[in-house]
C-alpha cells in the first residue's frame, strides 16, 4: 500500500491558529459505530448487562492520531454526560440515550484488532464522551480487557463524578485527561451547571494515587479567560504531582451546528475564538507554575 | 569540489582506475548493477547530524534559475517552445543555468525550461500546444510529421475498432497513452557511470549478433532492429556528453564523475521522451559507494558531496515537456514524475539506506520543498531508526515525500526495484512497463444498470446488454451479476486498446534511449488501472444493506436513486464494506488476466491516484452512494470523500485489505495530514508519524 502525501493544509482555522478543542483537525464530525454489531438484548436485560459492565451506551469510536493522548489511539465516545456545559462540542452525547448498545466483548474485539497499531506508535485507548464515569461499570470492563492485553489506556472526564471511579478502576488506568473547565466555582457552574469541587478532589485522588494527568482547559473568551479563574486553575494544578501537562484549548465553534439541529439553545453563538495573545497570556498563567504547557 | 581535477576531457588525461577501491564480483564480467552496490554500499544507521547545508555556489544557481526562469515560467505557464527542432539526445547545443552551473552539468534545450517539441508521439498535440505557448509551428516540421514521418497516434487511430471508439467519446475510457508517450519506463541509468557507454555498446551489439544465425521471424527482426536503435541511442549519449566536454564512452572515475554520467543518461532519455512519467530509479546506494571511496582518498569532503546530490536535484527539478492544457488537467498540472526511490532492505536483509539517502533528503532544506524529483521512501518497520526519523521529519516540513511498502515490493520485484510514476514498481534495467491509465470502474457500474446507455448523454453506447428491470428497489445479486457481464465489455474494450496502444508506441515512437539501458531480455507488464473504486464499493454495499430505489428520467434512463437506510462504507476499517472493494479489484482482474496481452506482457493492476479524478468525476453521473453526477472521484483507493469518519489510520487498513497480488501495479492513498494534527512538538509529531507509517504498512493482527 501506499501513501501519497498531498499538499498539507494550513493548520486549523480560528484566531489562535490552534487544535481546536476535543475535535482538532484529522477528526471527523458525526464519526459512527461502524464495523461494531449492536446488542439486541430486551429493555430489561438491557439495564442488568449494563450494570454488570458487558453493555455500554456507546456514541462512536475513531482511530486518531496526537489528540487523545499519546500516540494513535482508538478512542471510544460513551454517551451521557451530567454536565451541560455551554460549549459542549458533542451536545449529542450529553443522552444516555442518545448511545447505542453495544457488548464491551465486541468492542474489545476491536482493541484487539489494533493492538500492533498501539504498539508501533505508542498509543493506546482513550474512552471519552460524554462522560465515561456515566458508565462506570462498562468502563471498568473495557480497561480491564485492554491492560490485559497490555495496552496504554487514558480516560477523558471532568472529573465531576469521580467518586463513581473505584481504586480497582484507577489501577487499570495509565493516563487521566482531567478536564477543569474553571477554577473559580461560580464560573465553574455558570459554564457546566454543577459545581467544581468534585473535580478538584477527584484530580488530588488521581495525584495521591500516582496517576497521571493531562490537565486540560478550554479557554472561552467573556467566559473562563478571567485571569483570576485562570489563576486558581494553574495553583491547583501546581500542587498535582503527576500533572505532566497542562492543554490550553482555544474555543471554537465546532459544535454550533449540532446545538442547533439538536434543537437545544445555544448560548456562545456571537462567542469568538480567542486571539493568540489571550491564549499565550494564559499557556503563560500556567507556565509561570513551573507546568509543561501547550 | 573542483572540477577541473576530475573532469577529463575528450583529448584524453589520463584517467585513473575507475573501479579502484571496488570489491571485484560478477559485475565486473556482464552488467549488474545489483551485484555492485551489495559488495561496494556502505549501510548507514546513524542520524542526520552528518550532513551539509547548500553550498554557496548551490544558493547561487538556485536563486538564478528562481529569478530569472522559474518565476517567470509561473507567470506564463511556458517559458518557451523551440519550434524548429524536433528533440533529440543531441540535438541542442550545451546549455547552462548560470557560470556557477559547473557541478552537475547538462540541459533538455540549450535554454533552461526552454521545451522541445517530440512529435513521434502525435503531431496534432504538439502543435496545439506550440499554439497554446503562444507560438506559431514551424511549416516545415509540420509537414515532416503529417506527410512523410507516421507518429505513434496515427498508426493507433488506423487500428482502433468501433468500440474502442465508442467508449473512448463516452470518457468510461480516457486518458490512454494514445497521443502522447507512455512513459512508465526507466533506464538503468547507473550503468553508464558504472561502465561507461563503449562497454553498453559492445555488450547491445554482442546480444544483436547472438540471434544473427537464427531464421526470421517478426520476432526476430523486431529484436534486431530495436538493438539497432538502441546502439543508435547510446552513440547519441556520447555526442551528447563530448557536447559539454565529457568522454562517455569510459567508465566514471570519480563520485563527481558518477553522478554526472548517471545524470546524462536520464537526460538523453528526456530530451528523446515526453513519456507521461520520467523516473529516474534507485540512485543513493550506488553514488554512496563512490562518495565513500572519494572521501576515503581524501578528494572531496561531505560538503561536496551534498553540492553534488543538490546539483542534480536542481537539475531534476527543471525537467519540462510540451504539454497542452488538456494534458495538464487530466494531470493536475505539470508532472513528470522523476520519482528517485530510496529506503528499504536487502534481501540479505541489511538495510538499503546510506548517507546518500539522507543527502537526498537534505535536498528539500537545502533548496526548499518541491513535488520534483517526487521521493519515494520504501518503508519497513526496521529500517533505522534515524533514518525513519529523518524521514518522518523532512515529511512534516515538506510534505514532499511518498511511501511505499518495502517489503511488498521486495518480496514481489527483488531489492532492487524502483517506482516509476507513483506506485508502479519494477526491477530496474530488468523490467518495464505498459502504461495503461485506467478504465472508469464506476461508470461501469451505471453501464451495467443501464444496459449500456450512457447515463450523461443517454446514447446507447454497448449492445447486447439489458438494464435492471422495473422500478422497485435494487436487488445486489441482480446488480452484481449485470455489472460483472458488463465489465468484460469494458475491460476488454479497455485492453483491446491499450494492445494497440503500445503495438504502436513500440512502432513509432520506441524508447531507444531507455532501453538500451536495459537488459536485452525483459519482463514487460500492462499496467492496467482502474478509477472510481470507493464509488462502485460503497454503492454496491448501499443496494445491499440499505434501500435504494432507481430515478428514471422519461426515456426510462436511470439518472439518479434514492437511498434510504444506512449502510457500511469503504474505508473505515468494516469488513462489510472493505470486502466488496476487494471483490470488485479481485474480479477486474481476473477479467484483465483472461486477455491476451501484447508481447506476453503480464498483466498487472494498479488503483492509484494521477489526479485525474476531476476528468473521471466531470464525465460520470450520480450514484446510489449519493456520490453526484458531475463531482470528482476521492483519488486512487482513497475512501469517499467524507466517508471515512473514523480517522485516517482506519482508512490505511481499509485499503489495506485490497489483495496486493491483484493490484501487482500498486494502490495509493492519500492523505493530508497538518503537522499541528501529529502531535505538540516535533519530537511528538516524529515519533507519531513513524508510528502511523509503521501500522500502515504491516498487515493486522
Ligand atoms: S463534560 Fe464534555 S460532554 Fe459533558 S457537557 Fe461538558 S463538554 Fe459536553
Amino acid at each position: 500500500m501506499t501513501i501519497c502525501e498531498a499538499t498539507p493544509t494550513t493548520g486549523a482555522d480560528g484566531a489562535s491558529g490552534d487544535q481546536g478543542f476535543e475535535a482538532p483537525v484529522g477528526r471527523a464530525a458525526g464519526a459512527g459505530l461502524v464495523g461494531l454489531e449492536l446488542s439486541d438484548a430486551d429493555r430489561s436485560e438491557k439495564f442488568a448487562r449494563m450494570r454488570a459492565g458487558e453493555l455500554g451506551s456507546v456514541h462512536s469510536w475513531e482511530l486518531v492520531t496526537a489528540v487523545d493522548g499519546p500516540g494513535t489511539r482508538m478512542t471510544i465516545f460513551l454517551s451521557g454526560c451530567p454536565l451541560r456545559c455551554l460549549y459542549c462540542h458533542n451536545p449529542d452525547t450529553m443522552a444516555m440515550r442518545n448511545g447505542e448498545p453495544v457488548e464491551a466483548s465486541e468492542l474489545l474485539l476491536r482493541i484487539k484488532r489494533y493492538r500492533r497499531i498501539f504498539k508501533n506508535s505508542g498509543g493506546g485507548i482513550t474512552l471519552s464522551g460524554g462522560e465515561v464515569l456515566m458508565q462506570p461499570a462498562f468502563a471498568a470492563t473495557l480497561l480491564r480487557g485492554a491492560k490485559e492485553m497490555g495496552i496504554h489506556t487514558t480516560i477523558d472526564t471532568s472529573g465531576f463524578l469521580g467518586a463513581a471511579c473505584t481504586d480497582e478502576m484507577l489501577a487499570d488506568i495509565d493516563l487521566v485527561l482531567l478536564d477543569v473547565k474553571s477554577g473559580d466555582p461560580e464560573t465553574y457552574r455558570k459554564v457546566t451547571g454543577r459545581a467544581l469541587e468534585p473535580t478538584l478532589k477527584f484530580g488530588r485522588r488521581l495525584a495521591e494515587f500516582g496517576t497521571e494527568i493531562w490537565l486540560r482547559f478550554v479557554l472561552v473568551p467573556g467566559l473562563t479567560d478571567d485571569p483570576a479563574n485562570v489563576e486558581t486553575i494553574a495553583e491547583y494544578a501546581a500542587t498535582l504531582p503527576t500533572v505532566s501537562r497542562v492543554e490550553v484549548l482555544p474555543f471554537h465553534q465546532m459544535g454550533k451546528d449540532k446545538w442547533e439541529s439538536l434543537g437545544i439553545p445555544y448560548e456562545l453563538g456571537d462567542t469568538q475564538p480567542p486571539t493568540n495573545a489571550e491564549v499565550d497570556r494564559v499557556r503563560d498563567q500556567f507556565r509561570a507554575k513551573g507546568l509543561t504547557v501547550y | 569540489m573542483t572540477t577541473t581535477e576530475t573532469s577529463t576531457t575528450i583529448d584524453g588525461a589520463a584517467t585513473p582506475d575507475p573501479w579502484r577501491g571496488f570489491e571485484t564480483g560478477p559485475w565486473t564480467e556482464s552488467v549488474d548493477l545489483r551485484d555492485f552496490i551489495l559488495r561496494n554500499y556502505t549501510p548507514y544507521e546513524g542520524d542526520a547530524s552528518f550532513l551539509a547545508g547548500a553550498t554557496e555556489k548551490t544558493q547561487r544557481v538556485w536563486e538564478t534559475l528562481e529569478k530569472e526562469y522559474l518565476s517567470v515560467e509561473r507567470e506564463r505557464r511556458v517559458y518557451d517552445v523551440d519550434v524548429d527542432t524536433p528533440a533529440d539526445v543531441d540535438a541542442f547545443p550545451a546549455g547552462y543555468i548560470s557560470s556557477d552551473d559547473d557541478v552537475i552539468v547538462g540541459l533538455q534545450t540549450d535554454v533552461p525550461l526552454k521545451r522541445a517539441m517530440m512529435p513521434s508521439g502525435g503531431w496534432r498535440m504538439v502543435e496545439t500546444a506550440i499554439r497554446e505557448a503562444g507560438k506559431e509551428p514551424n511549416p516545415a516540421v509540420k509537414e515532416i510529421f503529417t506527410k512523410y514521418r507516421k507518429t505513434h497516434n496515427d498508426g493507433v487511430f488506423d487500428i482502433y475498432t468501433p468500440r474502442i471508439r465508442a467508449a473512448r467519446s463516452s470518457h468510461i475510457i480516457t486518458g490512454l497513452p494514445d497521443a502522447y508517450g507512455r512513459g512508465r519506463i526507466i533506464g538503468d541509468y547507473r550503468r553508464v557511470a558504472l561502465y561507461g557507454v563503449d562497454f553498453l555498446i559492445a555488450e547491445k551489439t554482442k546480444d544483436k549478433d547472438a540471434v544473427a544465425d537464427q531464421p526470421f521471424s517478426e520476432h526476430w527482426a523486431r529484436y534486431r532492429e530495436e538493438h539497432s536503435e538502441q546502439i543508435k541511442a547510446l552513440k547519441k549519449l556520447k555526442n551528447l556528453g563530448a557536447q559539454y566536454g565529457f568522454d562517455l564512452g569510459r567508465p566514471a572515475a570519480t563520485a563527481q564523475e558518477a553522478v554526472q554520467w548517471t545524470y546524462f543518461g536520464y537526460l538523453a532519455s528526456v530530451k528523446s521522451q515526453d513519456g507521461a512519467a520520467m523516473s529516474i530509479g534507485r540512485l543513493s546506494g550506488f553514488f554512496d559507494a563512490y562518495f565513500e571511496r572519494d572521501l576515503a582518498e581524501g578528494t572531496i569532503t561531505e560538503s561536496d558531496a551534498q553540492e553534488m546530490i543538490d546539483a542534480l536535484v536542481i537539475k531534476l527539478r527543471i525537467v519540462r515537456f510540451l504539454r497542452t492544457i488538456d494534458y495538464d488537467q487530466i494531470f493536475s498540472g505539470d508532472p513528470y514524475w522523476a520519482t528517485w526511490s530510496d529506503g528499504g532492505l536487502g534481501e540479505d536483509g541489511r538495510t538499503l539506506v546510506t548517507k546518500t539517502s539522507f543527502r537526498l533528503l537534505q535536498t528539500l532544506r537545502n533548496l526548499g520543498p518541491a513535488p520534483e524529483p517526487n521521493i519515494t521512501i520504501f518503508w519497513d518497520e526496521t529500517l533505522p531508526d534515524g533514518y525513519k526519523e529523518f524521514c518522518a521529519a523532512i515529511s512534516i516540513e515538506t510534505s514532499a515525500i511518498q511511501y511505499e511498502s518495502d517489503e511488498q515490493i521486495r518480496e514481489r520485484w527483488g531489492d532492487d526495484a524502483a517506482i516509476a510514476c507513483c506506485v508502479s514498481p519494477m526491477k530496474v534495467g530488468k523490467q518495464m512497463q505498459f502504461f495503461g491509465a485506467r478504465v472508469n470502474a464506476a461508470k461501469a457500474l451505471l453501464y451495467a444498470m443501464n444496459g449500456g446507455r450512457d447515463e450523461v448523454s443517454g446514447k446507447q453506447i454497448v449492445t447486447g446488454y439489458e438494464g435492471v428491470q422495473g422500478d422497485g428497489p435494487l436487488d445486489f445479486d441482480d446488480v452484481w451479476n449485470r455489472y460483472e457481464r458488463m465489465l468484460d465489455w469494458v475491460v476488454g474494450t479497455y485492453v483491446e486498446a491499450l494492445n494497440i496502444i503500445h503495438y504502436s508506441h513500440d512502432k513509432y515512437a520506441y524508447e531507444a534511449m531507455e532501453m538500451a539501458l536495459h537488459d536485452s531480455e525483459i519482463i514487460r507488464t500492462m499496467g492496467c488501472g482502474i478509477a472510481g473504486l470507493s464509488i462502485v464499493a460503497d454503492s454496491l454495499a448501499a443496494i445491499k444493506y440499505a434501500k435504494v430505489t432507481p430515478v428514471r428520467d422519461e426515456t426510462g434512463l436511470i439518472v439518479d436513486y434514492v437511498t434510504e437506510g444506512d449502510f457500511p462504507t469503504y474505508g473505515n476499517d468494516d469488513d462489510k464494506a472493505d470486502d466488496i472493494a476487494a471483490t470488485i479489484v479481485h474480479t477486474i482482474m481476473q477479467k484483465i488476466k483472461a486477455i491476451p496481452m501484447y508481447r506476453d506482457a503480464i498483466p498487472t493492476q494498479s488503483v492509484l491516484t494521477i489526479t485525474s479524478n476531476v476528468v473521471y468525476g466531470k464525465a460520470t453521473g450520480s450514484f446510489p452512494s449519493g456520490h453526484e453526477a458531475g463531482t470528482p472521484f476521492a483519488p486512487g483507493a482513497n475512501p469517499e470523500n467524507g466517508a471515512d469518519t473514523h480517522g485516517m489510520v482506519a482508512s490505511m487498513m481499509s485499503v489495506g485489505k485490497l489483495d496486493y497480488n491483484d493490484a501487482l501495479d500498486g494502490i495509493s492513498l492519500t492523505n493530508t495530514i497538518t503537522p499541528a494534527g501529529l502531535g505538540r512538538t516535533k519530537e511528538e509529531q516524529v515519533g507519531n508519524l513513524v508510528g502511523i507509517l509503521d501500522s500502515g504498512f504491516v498487515p493486522q493482527d
